[in-house]
């Protein structure tokens, strides 16, 4: 069992050259794979088409690929990864919940506003 | 705040009590509760964004039609420029993460190094953000017009530059006869199409079938003919009103141009409008420059501040202060809020330009 309490003040306070050159691997691997992605996106969105049979796909996996990006940065770069369980779990699981509540709610009041004022509402 | 990777930790570091939450620093967790609550706060906006666009029946702007625009290069480059700005930003988060290394192995000279690169990241990314802000505001050549049924529609294409406006009837200021160019009356090119611009929006534009010309009524209430060269290759982008997608139709060539020409001298006040501010925009609905402007605003002044601590911070490695305490955590935490501003942007930037 991990105890939480006592042991280290910071788990990666510091390390040596060897461990930096890993670490730094690790960076640039990142680096490359969110410029990928940002190229692939803008690939997509310059030309596929909006209301095209492929759009719904597509939109998708600009979600999707923005959430790989954001965990990237997140787990790598804010080194949430390599922080205790706990801190990992007590940071992410009460934003992810109340977010996913928070966008269901308003998406669907907003669709429901929409047709009950459609002339009224965001002109 | 003393102590580092040791066994025997002394009170101060547990935080006075018995105890270091999850064996991390006080003032690295309030920093993530603060990202936290931060986080909540761009949530709320882009859910926000999110619900008046489902709640709105017009047709909503999509992103590579509104930013198409290049510095020095002009339009017909969707979405590079802000996958640019975008690539700025990673890279400088990238630069702040190998500060944040260099920092744990004690080497003040990389931690130097990439903090200052990680501020001329930042400072490109704000400086980018303001000439996207300008474009925004400023609008395109053709601005979007509102057609005889009634749609709207973005306009794309070649103007004809503006020549002269010639005199016709006397005003305040100008008097019959006057031609009025470019280098004449205090003028630029700039002040031409300012003023050319701002009649059509107001209705001040007259188009005279027979003759084929426009006449227009400037700032002193003097009438003038216009002198232009055409508008070439136009393309109208129609809007459809749809809560899905912003679906459209488009109109090209000669029609084109003849039903833009009649919209601008139609003498009618708001066929037109350019650019955007609070009240209205030529992207979309008035909610759409809004939410731009609060989002993106916000943010950027995010980036700002992250600029302003990071460079504060790198006075003090300069100094020598924080390699004097044994470990360079505040590097670190400086580098949580920077990396949270390059997470925040890339929400921004996939459901306000991508989706």
């Amino acid at each position: 069992m991990i105890r939480d309490d006592i042991y280290e003040y910071s788990l990666d306070a510091h390390h040596d050259e060897e461990a930096g050159k890993k670490i730094r691997k690790k960076i640039v691997f990142v680096t490359v794979l969110l410029t990928v992605i940002t190229v692939v996106e803008v690939a997509l969105g310059a030309f596929i088409k909006q209301g095209s049979g492929a759009w719904p796909i597509v939109k998708w996996s600009f979600i999707i690929m923005t959430l790989l990006k954001a965990g990237y940065i997140v787990l790598t770069f804010m080194h949430l990864g390599d922080e205790r369980k706990g801190l990992r779990y007590v940071i992410l699981v009460p934003y992810i919940l109340f977010i996913i509540y928070l966008m269901f709610i308003c998406l669907w009041e907003g669709g429901a506003v929409g047709e009950a004022w459609p002339a009224t509402y965001a002109k | 705040m003393a102590g580092h990777a040791t066994k025997q930790i002394d009170a101060k570091t547990l935080w006075g009590g018995k105890m270091s939450p999850f064996s991390t620093s006080y003032g690295k967790l309030m920093m993530w509760f603060f990202l936290v609550s931060d986080a909540l706060t761009f949530g709320g906006l882009l859910v926000a964004y999110g619900f008046t666009r489902h709640a709105t029946d017009q047709a909503w702007p999509i992103g590579e039609e509104t930013f198409n625009s290049l510095p020095f290069l002009g339009h017909g480059y969707p979405l590079i420029y802000v996958a640019l700005m975008t690539f700025i930003l990673i890279v400088s988060s990238v630069t702040m993460v190998l500060a944040v290394e260099a920092g744990h192995r004690m080497d003040r000279r990389g931690v130097t190094k990439w903090m200052i690169a990680t501020i001329i990241g930042g400072f490109f990314f704000v400086g980018s953000q303001a000439w996207e802000w300008y474009h925004f505001i400023h609008g395109s050549e053709f601005g979007k017009v509102e057609l005889a049924d009634g749609s709207q529609a973005i306009v794309k294409g070649h103007f004809g530059e503006i020549e002269n406006f010639k005199v016709i009837e006397a005003g305040h200021h100008h008097k019959k006869d006057d031609v009025i160019k470019a280098g004449s009356h205090g003028m630029t090119q700039a002040d031409l199409m300012h003023e050319y611009q701002h009649a059509a929006a107001e209705g001040h534009i007259l188009f005279n079938e027979e003759t084929g010309k426009s006449t227009i009524t400037l700032h002193d209430g003097s009438k003038a003919e216009i002198s232009k060269k055409p508008n070439e290759h136009l393309e109208l982008i129609v809007k459809k009103k749809g809560k899905k997608y912003a679906v459209n139709k488009k109109i090209n060539g000669a029609e084109a141009e003849k039903m833009y020409e009649q919209v601008i001298g139609s003498g009618e006040k708001n066929r037109v409008i350019y650019g955007a501010n609070l009240q209205q925009n030529e992207y979309g609905p008035q909610q759409y420059a809004q939410f731009f402007f609060f989002i993106t605003g916000f943010h950027g002044f995010h980036v700002f501040s992250g600029v302003i601590i990071n460079i504060l911070i790198l006075l003090m490695v300069l100094k020598g202060t924080i390699h004097r305490r044994g470990h360079y955590e505040m590097v670190e935490k400086t580098g949580l809020y920077w990396h949270f501003v390059d997470l925040v942007w890339v929400f921004v930037f996939t459901f306000f330009y991508l989706i």
